[in-house]
């Protein structure tokens, strides 16, 4: 081990790794602060003192009441988490057969098919709404949950296969094969041994579409219109600014809200998550 | 219960390797038949392709009258036994034995009768309800072998199984499975680069090199009989000694010479050996036939040489030294007492003297 | 007795697995390969592809929201290249991604390298370290922009009262200043994806390589240097041009901040056809502005291919 003066690990290590800590948290700090705090602690402007400058001494509920009496935010979670789940679904069930048949199944193309799945990766959403929402119009999918569902997929397969395929690989291909020798059939072997073995894969899988799903916005922002279809990111933007006033307390509260979920899962699945995010990027 | 046939059996992979060259192979029913050869040599690409796991580029396979060819593994009825086990990580010991029995939809009391009794004769009763990861690797080899007896198959393929296993457990497990087959009476082809394993479990063992069948036959007459300089060094531990010789013919006696040595062609080999007379070839002899000479030797049969190294293993000697150019051993009896770097007068057993063609390696 | 293979119950010579025709015909590995790509590739086909195709002939149109509008060639393409707020959005959007890569880079690696030491809590805040990545964009993006707020800023006040400054520091009502507290916030967000991935290929190297060039004589640095930035190099350029498709197409960041205000200084390709495809109705030219990403991102990719290809290579 290399051994190291004190002073210097303060500086090299203690110093920094703070300050790296209060840069990442202090937003979330502070939105947490905004949502309780009452709205004439919160319109005081930056020339004023003020006692409590980072806390409150009189934290309320009134910005989440406000929230929950004026707009259809519980329902924009119910829709998130649908439209989340929904899309996550499809992926994996897509990710899982498409990875498997790249990994282990030799067919004409399937190097072709590897890199266009790739490349599809790598296409941002940003490239293709225009388009994009005139095709949902004409599948009469507009303003509807499916319209979301179907699409989110677009940027969540390609990552599903790309991760599992390599997950797949790692599998020795005995397995399968010492299955069918017992009796199953390609496509039994790969549900009953592969996918059951791969577990730890297709969760990490999942957990990352989920989250990314939970993110997504340009579409949801494009194809949904109804205020009661609409997911948080979409509901917060459109239905708490109204005309040029922001209304702070409450959009930090609905900040809050819809990221408890989101951090919940993530939490409870932290490995799962770092597994997905670091395979994400891998060739 | 089945015999297997091979015919004309070719694998040309997309690459353009030719990994089996034309084998024909009948092997009967109840017959233990091993695979042998150095990797690369096509032993396992035949083995899959009678398991179904690789296409048959051409040729055919027969279990019992039927060809299988077009068939999936799993309408072959067979079992196998994979070098890594394959064990099912997620399953439990008796649900990876009662897999192959759930997927043939047996009864249920039926499968727990076979799971049990193949649990029995394999000693892995007490480890049914474990995971294959808390098992060590001659338990999980035994139950990579149960699993494969309770389907009663019509023929058990074996890919090297024993290869993971450290060498005393290898030896203990080569005997048990000798006796489960003898017990079990299914045709089984087992492939292996050992040779040893080779000759102890098989009833006929069969010599691949290059994707070409080198010699099939039991294990006695492939160590006495080699059809050719492969199967002759590949066979038998030590290896074979081999020299290249030059073959004179001095009034009718045939001589094998080479540089500071001197060998009467034996007589009962004269007269193949003659038709090569001016010609080099190959003279094969095993460190088994060769000893340090003593006055009964005739002097026709032995040669002058200095000891090179000596490898005492205790049940007997390994004498290393130089004959006509090249490397050789000699195994002699521990009583004998040599030294390194010691003048020695080797002989040989004229009777155990073999020649080889010196292009085509095989044997005259 | 298992003593005999053929026991009662044993399989009969040519006895079948007993499934349906058409589970059998998926033994064929062809057919199975096209039946298990094939949901995954008609999603695909039909919301990328399709759409790739529709957006070039959209580009070479005047189509507009109910009215499908005539082919114009390539008007779409030199309108926009001569439209200065595009001239601005592009030079935002290259100034954007090239100094949030650079800082999410610099201070990912510096992180990684902090959390691959061993410290309490290490799990945690390790945990809590990504969260700026995991919490949707547009939610933090609120809590950055209430921050940066002209009248209530925290960052004002704090800077105010500690006598940093005495007038307010004008954070998103500048174009200037905007884009820079857009790069901040970037790199907030994105320096966790950085520090974790970087990380991960820290792990991956071997003490052992540590050691030896300590004995070695080698100082930290020159440990840095010559042992640990050479094996992240490929984890480097993987996440590097990920990084950059991600920030080059960016909008939902922008748009919360600024909205591409004030008087568009700080509009991005992506927000900008926003405003002309989605607010504005014209399809056929927000088509043609969000086409202007599709070199720079081609060009990415294709250097990544061909990363992948020589590793594949190797």
């Amino acid at each position: 081990m290399l051994i190291e003066r004190k002073w210097k690990k303060w500086i090299f290590f203690y110093i920094p790794m703070t300050v790296f800590i209060l840069f990442t948290l202090f937003p979330f700090y502070w939105m947490a602060v905004t949502a309780v705090r009452p709205d004439p602690e919160l319109y005081r402007t930056w020339r004023q003192a003020s006692a409590t400058p980072f806390w409150t001494l009189e934290p309320t509920l009134e910005h989440f009441r406000e929230l929950l009496k004026t707009t259809a935010f519980p329902q924009w979670l119910w829709n998130t988490m649908l439209i989340a789940i929904v899309s996550t679904i499809i992926s994996l069930i897509c990710g899982m057969f498409a990875g498997y048949a790249l990994a282990r199944l030799k067919f004409r193309g399937s190097e072709f098919l590897g890199t266009a799945i790739f490349v599809t990766y790598l296409v941002p959403q940003t490239l293709l709404f225009i388009p994009l929402a005139d095709i949902i119009r004409e599948m009469h999918l507009g303003n509807t949950p499916w319209a979301l569902m179907l699409t989110y997929p677009t940027f969540l397969i390609p990552f599903c296969t790309w991760l599992l395929m390599g997950y797949f690989k790692t599998i020795p291909k005995e397995l399968e094969e010492c299955a069918r020798i017992d009796g199953a059939t390609r496509f039994g072997a790969m549900v009953r041994i592969i996918f059951p073995v791969a577990i730890p894969g297709i969760l990490s899988a999942g957990i990352f579409a989920f989250t990314l799903s939970w993110n997504e916005f340009i579409y949801a922002l494009i194809f949904m219109s109804s205020a009661e279809l609409k997911t948080v990111p979409v509901g917060v933007v459109s239905e708490l600014i109204r005309g040029d006033i922001f209304f702070w307390g409450q959009l930090m509260a609905g900040a809050l809200l819809g990221s408890i979920p989101v951090a919940l899962v993530y939490s409870f699945f932290v490995e799962y998550y770092v597994t997905g995010l670091t395979g994400s990027v891998k060739g | 219960m089945a015999n297997v046939t091979i015919r004309n059996l070719n694998k040309k992979y997309d690459g353009g390797f030719h990994a089996v060259k034309d084998v024909n192979l009948e092997i009967r029913d109840k017959e233990f038949v091993v695979l042998v050869g150095p990797s690369g040599c096509g032993k396992t690409t035949t083995l899959r392709m009678v398991a179904g796991l690789e296409e048959i580029t051409s040729g055919e396979i027969l279990i019992g009258t039927r060809v299988i060819n077009d068939l999936p593994p799993m309408d072959r009825d067979i079992a196998m036994v994979f070098q890594n086990y394959a064990l099912y990580p997620h399953k439990s010991v008796y649900q990876n034995m009662a897999f192959g029995l759930q997927m043939r939809k047996y009864p249920k009391d039926e499968i727990e009768k076979r799971v049990r009794e193949a649990a029995d004769i394999l000693g892995i009763g007490p480890l049914l309800e474990r995971k294959p990861r808390q098992l060590s690797g001659g338990q999980r080899q035994r139950v990579a072998v149960g699993r494969a007896i309770v389907r009663h198959p019509q023929v058990f393929l074996f890919d090297e199984p024993l290869s993971n296993l450290d060498a005393m457990l290898r030896v203990q497990m080569r005997v048990e499975l000798k006796r489960l087959h003898e017990r079990l009476e299914t045709t089984a082809i087992y492939v292996t680069h050992d040779q040893v394993e080779a000759m102890t479990l098989g009833d006929r063992v069969v010599v691949m090199k290059d994707g070409w069948v080198q010699q099939v036959g039991e294990p006695l007459e492939l160590y006495g009989k080699p059809a050719n300089k492969f199967v002759a060094g590949f066979i038998g531990s030590p290896a074979m000694n081999f020299v290249g010789v030059a073959i004179t013919d001095l009034g009718g006696v045939l001589w094998a010479d080479a540089e500071g040595l001197r060998l009467k062609v034996p007589p009962q080999m004269a007269e193949r050996v003659r038709a090569h007379a001016g010609k080099r070839i190959t003279l094969g002899v095993r460190p088994e036939a060769l000893h340090p000479a003593t006055g009964s030797d005739h002097a026709d049969y032995s040669f002058d040489t200095a000891v090179d190294v000596v490898e005492p293993l205790g049940n007997e000697i390994l004498v290393n030294f130089r004959a006509g150019g090249a490397p050789m051993v000699a195994r002699v009896d521990p009583a004998v007492r040599v030294k390194a770097h010691q003048a020695i007068r080797v002989a040989l057993d004229p009777e155990r003297v073999y020649f080889f063609d010196e292009k085509s390696g095989a044997a005259i | 007795m298992v003593g005999a293979g053929s026991a009662a119950g044993a399989a009969l010579p040519g006895e079948r697995v007993r499934i349906s025709r058409l589970t059998r015909m998926l033994e064929s590995e062809k057919l199975l390969a096209a039946a298990l790509l094939a949901p995954g590739v008609v999603i695909l086909v039909l919301f990328i592809a399709y759409p790739f195709v529709m957006a070039i002939w959209f580009s070479l149109t005047s189509i507009r929201v109910g009215d499908a509008g005539e082919f114009v060639g390539l008007a779409n393409f030199t309108k926009a290249w001569s439209d200065t707020i595009f001239q601005v959005a592009f030079k935002n959007t290259v100034f954007y991604t090239f100094w949030a890569t650079i800082f999410k880079f610099a201070l990912g690696m510096w992180l990684a390298l902090l959390l691959n030491r061993h410290f309490r809590f290490k799990r945690l805040i390790r945990a809590s370290m990504l969260l700026p990545f995991i919490i949707p964009t547009v939610l933090s993006a609120f809590a950055w922009r209430w921050m940066f707020d002209p009248t209530f800023s925290v960052m004002n006040w704090l800077l105010f009262h500690s006598g940093v400054i005495t007038d307010r520091l004008p954070f998103l009502s500048d174009g200037d200043w905007a884009m820079w507290c857009a790069v901040l916030v970037n790199t907030w967000r994105g320096m966790p994806f950085f520090a974790i991935t970087l990380l991960a290929g820290l792990q991956t190297i071997s003490p052992d390589l540590h050691e030896a060039a300590a004995l070695d004589g080698a100082n930290a640095w020159h440990r840095f240097w010559h042992v640990t930035w050479p094996l992240l190099m490929p984890v480097t350029l993987v996440v590097v041009v990920f990084s950059v498709i991600q920030t080059f197409s960016d909008f939902q960041l922008i748009y919360v901040l600024t909205g591409g205000g004030p008087a568009n200084s700080t509009h991005l390709i992506a927000t900008y056809a926003y405003q002309i495809g989605v607010a504005s109705g014209l399809l056929g030219e927000g088509a043609a502005l969000s086409l202007f990403m599709f070199p720079v991102l081609f060009a990415v990719v294709w250097v990544q291919l061909r990363f992948m290809k020589r590793m594949e290579g190797h």
